[in-house]
């Protein structure tokens, strides 16, 4: 594979476009930013790339529930195209509303395919409040390829409804036996807590869900938003230091895009 | 036609946060009978489907079924539970419904077309509560009277939202024949706020013509004449009667003889003079377009322009706010040929939050309603436009309980040579965006008024509704557009709607416009309606006729409403037409320039005011906490968090700093584009307690305290652009007006010193309540003023958070006997009357020196001295960094008549920087600030302690740096 090229999905009201398409470009993938429509007037568009990502915003307003109608959107026009490109062994991410997106398809947790049965659901924060904070995510699982194993990381949150909830009990213990549990919110030194640490009130601090292939991923946290160390809350503090980001070890949100490009490389 | 009607609730066992909200809404207002409330979504579909496909929109479309779940029909009130009522919120016929839109355009997905979608808000509220309770909770918690109507009980249905399509009607308002009273009473009747002098030119004008005006006439008028667009207050020319020494001078005995002095433009003489005289070469344009532009790099130029909503806001303050933030939005967005928006600010002036129910006006909202509703369109807004909202502030005052202050900010970056417009003859005119209603209408007239407590009624067409998705849409359609290089010039349907839009655009040219082919929300609108209606989410551009295909397809292709409605010629006149009939016919000579001028009077006399007397004492801990836990000191991290301030990916200082996000950072930090580490640093300064002393040393502290929060993050002292907000009271009354001449003249001394022009201003006035009794209450004079500045390198930044044990600090900048209108004398009760001053010869040097220590790398934090003075700066600094600090005021710089402890901790004179600095960077820091008044006064500990020691030893304040957070904190744990 020579050039992994990925695909940052635009709607009305997504606006994290532009910071995801320099993430992806920063970890080596030629990205571009493509409106919907565009997808939906030519399915087969989704032949020339790799990797697709479902950035934040606020879909149409997030009208009837965050992601919800550009989830419907994407059921009734693009549910093939989509389910290709996850069996071609491609790669879908979900940041934020674009998490909200591919779980009220179904794609997540869903085992590769959309459909309406609602098995997780995010909504509502407890606080009932939108907020902007800073959480660490310790990762779940070792199947889920934009992971790097044993690395917690640091990242933003934005969103008002965050709140990873499962149908029923027996679904949730599905999930994590099945590893599809990607990340839980976390303190500092990786013990699971109450709010704000965990700062929506998901089940079992659920931040982040993974399909059972491991290629399909989404999260509530925004990786592109930390790929710089100036993007730090406290890079002030950090300077020259092994945290401040720089040198070999990346800013913690380039972790899941550099994995990512580099799984196309070596596997397509 | 079947009409469906979804009812959606929640699922036992999952949180209704909405409805336990409004619960607690509904104790914070005193009802205590109310035991529980529970909310449901209700959608009403009009379209020919079974029932099937209804179970389906129900099922797949508007319920999680994890967490929700559906009725068709109208469900009952909870069996078993006698004693609840019900109660629906529906919004008025032409509110637009986004919800509705989206659902519509779902079910199409879906395959199923769909006539109508209206949405509501079902509460049932549990306990046993009385009919006028009902109403209560009905009016003041769940719905605005201005755009929401109630329906109490489970039978009535809403009313029916289709209205009556308009008949062309030609309306003339005769005037050729009026007297002055008549003349008056026109205006008064149609809402025009046209004075008899313009009333009498416009008379005129017709007089000559030998006709008489049609309504869309006079309404244009009223509209490009209002207060709101054309600043005439301002403008004026003004005799200015002083009964004190000159500004700058010492001496405030009052004099014999007042001094007298003309202005004949106060703007031109006084903000637009430094700006000329300063002449930077890096201003591209200013005060002459939508937003002030400054140069950024080589290719790009950032703009600004920050805006009042308060009269909106008071009304609705939900929507009043999302409108503020959406209408500013699109003043950089119609700057020059169009800014993308990179950052948003907001500064907020409140009534006291904690003010009981019964002391507030009849007509009035409670402040923490205000300031709840007000944050929460700002954040709507904002967040869903994708712009971080990274700087602002809120003050609390008394008299702004009747008329809250909302100033919205927003900064555009652009291309270089794209910041003119260049619109010609044969362009073609086409408004984009959102469709027009009749919201909104007489916005900019009626911002000129004061409010009384019959406004809620009279003026609740004026609120306009906001919709960000679908500026959203139109921002990301005109960036390509804009690339593509498709147009000819771009300006905002702001206040005054098409009307000033179009009339602004085509003022050198002309204009003619067909008006029924605007697209409309809803039928009836008449053309005048049409003209003036202030409906959000629209631009206008001038298009080449040979672009036209081209640019529609770009808006088609994102389905954004893109319309021809006219073009521009070049008879210098202004021709509407409806259904091809002419119904306004206005020379743009006369629009633009008829209005007449004023000439006003002003007069300054120093209020009688002297120190307080207070004990000195051996102890200020308590003093300390009354201080941080003051309103106006107090953390504002509840508000902060809910803006979204990481959006674009720009973030550097970011408002919440320190060990634990937590601490309150001087300026921020943007760094608007992805491959360079230039850049921008965003501030503002404002205390309006200081104009109640003088407004002159308030507007000068506004300015040094806005240029020295640039300067604590890393900003350039020589690249600093300013902005101003004059909100005052009633300025027909010289008394009120002499204060906002005192501090225009500030502003130009202020602007000089620091070389820093102003590159665009607003005013917003007659900010006067008339209660019931015939009482009126102004509010302070308050001079709002925003400031921006380069940073050359990001990585060079400082937050004010202490960062490391063993550091050494520094004050530099004097500290004076200034404690009038300090928050020390005001959590004492008490005004004072030495109001901090600004040297303006060593100001600017402090600046300058600050500036290059931060970019030789010598200052690891940097925190400004302002409310609360140099303890509560001391006290942010050690609980924002996590660590302590031991102060010692022996080196404290000062002026002779600064002998007192408590002077010394808490007075606000203005220039001052706390300075964080390693040890091994003393000796460069030291002689950079050489022959400047600085001195060492502590450093940095481990122990977690506040402790500050006087010249001879003693302790004076000693505290955990937990129990100062805690205080500072708590005011606003909501």
């Amino acid at each position: 594979m020579k050039q992994v090229r990925a695909i940052v999905l635009r709607a009305a009201g997504i606006n994290c476009d532009m910071e995801t398409e320099h993430a992806l470009e920063l970890a080596g993938a030629k990205a571009e930013r493509v409106h919907i429509n565009r997808i939906i007037e030519d399915k087969n568009m989704l032949d020339e790339y790799q990797i697709i990502v479902f950035p934040g915003g606020f879909s149409y307003g997030d009208d009837v529930a965050a992601g919800k109608i550009l989830a419907n959107q994407v059921v009734h026009h693009l549910r093939e195209p989509l389910e290709k490109f996850i069996d071609d062994g491609k790669l879908v991410l979900g940041i934020c509303n674009g998490f909200q997106v591919l779980v009220k398809t179904g794609i997540l947790p869903g085992n590769g395919s959309a459909n309406h049965q609602e098995e997780v659901t995010i909504t509502d924060n407890d606080s009932g409040k939108f907020e902007d904070r800073w959480v660490y995510l310790a990762p779940q699982t070792e199947k889920c390829i934009f992971i790097e194993p044993g690395r917690q990381i640091y990242l933003p949150i934005a969103h008002a409804e965050g709140k990873v909830v499962t149908k029923d009990a027996a679904t949730l213990e599905n999930l994590k036996s099945a590893g599809q549990v990607a990340f839980k919110y976390v303190d500092k030194n990786g013990n699971e807590g109450d709010y704000p640490i965990n700062p929506n009130g998901s089940m079992e601090s659920i931040a982040g869900l993974t399909d059972t292939t491991g290629r399909v991923m989404g999260l509530m946290p925004h990786p592109e938003r930390f790929v710089r160390p100036s993007q730090h809350p406290h890079w002030t503090r950090l300077r020259g230091t092994r945290d401040e980001g720089r040198g070999t070890r990346e800013s913690d949100g380039m972790t899941i895009f550099n994995n990512a490009v580099k799984y196309i490389k070596e596997n397509l | 036609m079947r009409q469906w009607r979804f009812e959606v609730f929640n699922r036992p066992g999952f949180s209704d946060v909405h409805g336990t909200s409004t619960f607690e809404d509904i104790q914070e207002l005193g009802i205590n009978t109310v035991e529980a409330v529970q909310s449901a979504k209700v959608f009403l579909i009009e379209g020919e489907f079974d029932e099937d496909f209804a179970g389906r929109v129900g099922r797949e479309l508007l319920t999680d079924s994890v967490c929700e779940e559906y009725y068709i029909g109208r469900s009952k009130a909870p069996a078993g539970l006698a004693k609840a009522t019900l109660i629906e919120v529906h919004l008025k016929s032409g509110v637009t419904d986004p919800v509705a839109q989206s659902v519509m355009a779902a079910v199409g997905d879906m395959g199923v077309s769909v006539d109508n979608v209206r949405t509501a808000r079902k509460y049932i509220l549990l306990g046993e509560i009385t009919q006028s309770q009902t109403d209560t909770i009905a009016k003041k918690i769940l719905s605005n009277d201005c755009i929401e109507d109630c329906i109490i009980g489970d039978e009535a249905e809403p009313p029916s939202p289709h209205l009556k399509p308009y008949e062309l009607e030609i309306v003339k308002w005769p005037i050729r024949e009026l007297d002055g009273d008549a003349l008056i009473a026109l205006s008064k009747e149609k809402d025009l706020f046209l004075n008899l002098v313009e009333m009498q030119t416009i008379q005129k004008y017709y007089q000559e013509l030998g006709r008489e005006p049609t309504d869309v006439e006079l309404e244009s008028l009223a509209q490009t004449w209002s207060e709101h667009c054309v600043h005439k207050t301002l403008k004026s020319s003004v005799d200015m009667e002083l009964w004190h020494g000159l500004p700058a001078r010492e001496d405030t005995a009052k004099m014999a003889v007042p001094q007298h002095i003309h202005f004949d433009n106060l703007l031109k003489e006084t903000v637009f003079k430094a700006t000329k005289q300063l002449d930077k070469k890096w201003c591209i344009s200013v005060f002459a377009d939508n937003a002030g532009v400054v140069e950024f790099d080589e290719e790009s130029a950032v703009c600004f322009k920050v805006e009042t909503h308060n009269r909106p806001s008071a009304l609705d303050p939900y929507g009043g706010a999302a409108t503020g933030i959406g209408g500013v939005i699109r003043d950089p967005m119609g700057t020059g040929m169009g800014a993308v928006p990179i950052a948003n600010t907001d500064i907020f002036c409140f009534g006291p939050p904690d003010k009981k129910l019964e002391d507030i006006p009849k007509g009035v909202l409670h402040p923490r309603r205000i300031m709840k509703g007000v944050v929460a369109g700002v954040r709507d807004y904002g967040n869903r436009m994708g712009i971080p909202t990274v700087n602002g502030a809120i003050y609390f005052d008394e008299r702004y309980l009747g008329n809250p202050l909302v100033y919205c900010g927003n900064i555009g970056l652009m291309d270089k040579d794209k910041c003119f417009k260049n619109p010609q003859t044969g362009n073609i005119i086409i408004v984009v965006g959102g469709k027009t209603g009749r919201d909104g209408i007489h916005g900019a007239t009626f911002s000129s008024g004061e409010i009384t407590h019959e406004y809620e009624t009279i003026f609740s067409h004026a609120v306009q509704i906001g919709n960000p998705i679908t500026e959203k849409k139109m921002l990301d359609v005109l960036v390509q557009a804009n690339k593509a290089g498709l147009y000819e010039a771009i300006t905002d349907c702001g206040a005054g709607g098409l009307s000033s839009a179009v009339g602004e655009m085509g003022s050198e040219l002309g204009a003619e416009v067909d008006l029924e082919k605007v697209p409309l929300k809803y039928a009836g609108l008449n053309y005048s309606e049409i003209w003036i209606s202030e409906a959000q989410e629209r631009m206008v551009i001038a298009v080449k006729p040979e672009n036209v295909k081209a640019i529609i397809k770009i808006f088609d292709d994102e389905n954004v409403e893109s319309t021809i409605i006219g073009k521009f010629t070049d008879d210098k006149k202004l021709i509407l037409r409806y259904n091809g009939q002419q119904v306004c016919e206005l020379d743009m000579d006369f629009l633009h320039n008829g209005v007449p001028k004023y000439s006003r009077k002003a007069v300054w006399e120093s209020p009688q005011l002297a120190e307080p007397s207070i004990h000195e004492k051996d102890s200020y801990n308590d003093e300390l906490l009354q201080i941080l836990s003051s309103y106006n000191v107090a953390s504002k991290e509840w508000v902060i968090r809910q803006y979204d301030h990481e959006v674009q990916g720009s973030s550097v200082v970011k408002p919440l700093t320190g060990v634990n996000n937590d601490g309150p950072s001087d300026a921020a930090v943007i760094r608007p584009k992805f491959d360079s580490d230039r850049g921008l640093a965003i501030s503002c300064g404002m205390n309006p307690l200081y104009g109640d002393i003088d407004p002159y040393w308030m507007a000068l502290a506004g300015i040094d305290e806005a240029i020295r929060n640039l300067i604590c993050v890393g900003g350039r002292a020589d690249r600093i652009a300013l902005l101003d907000n004059f909100s005052w009271g009633n300025c027909a009354k010289p008394e009120t007006f002499g204060p906002l001449v005192r501090a225009a003249q500030a502003c130009y001394d202020g602007a000089m010193a620091f070389e820093a022009p102003f590159v665009s201003g607003k005013d917003s006035l007659n900010n006067e309540f008339a209660c019931e009794d015939g009482r009126k209450i102004s509010i302070p004079s308050t001079l709002l003023i925003s400031a921006i500045s380069i940073v050359d390198d990001v990585n060079k930044c400082v937050t004010m958070d202490a960062k490391k044990a063993s550091n050494l600090l520094f004050i530099v900048g004097e500290t004076k006997n200034e404690l009038g209108g300090s928050h020390y004398y005001k959590v004492k009760g008490h005004i004072g009357a030495s109001v901090p001053k600004v040297d303006l010869r060593t100001a600017p040097k402090i600046a300058g020196k600050i500036c290059a220590a931060i970019a030789e790398g010598l200052i690891a934090g940097c925190h400004d001295c302002s409310e609360g003075g140099l303890a509560v700066a001391l006290a942010e600094m050690a609980f924002a960094g996590g660590l302590g600090i031991e102060a010692d005021l022996r080196g404290l710089p000062k002026s002779k008549d600064c002998s007192r402890i408590d002077t010394q901790l808490f007075s606000e004179s203005n220039s001052r920087y706390v300075v964080e600095v390693e040890l091994e960077k003393y000796d460069a820091f030291a002689k950079l600030m050489l022959n400047l008044p600085f001195g060492q006064i502590g450093k940095i500990t481990r122990e977690k302690t506040l402790v500050i020691k006087t010249e001879e030893g003693k302790t004076v304040i000693d505290m955990d740096i937990d129990s100062l957070k805690q205080a500072w904190q708590k005011p606003f744990d909501w």
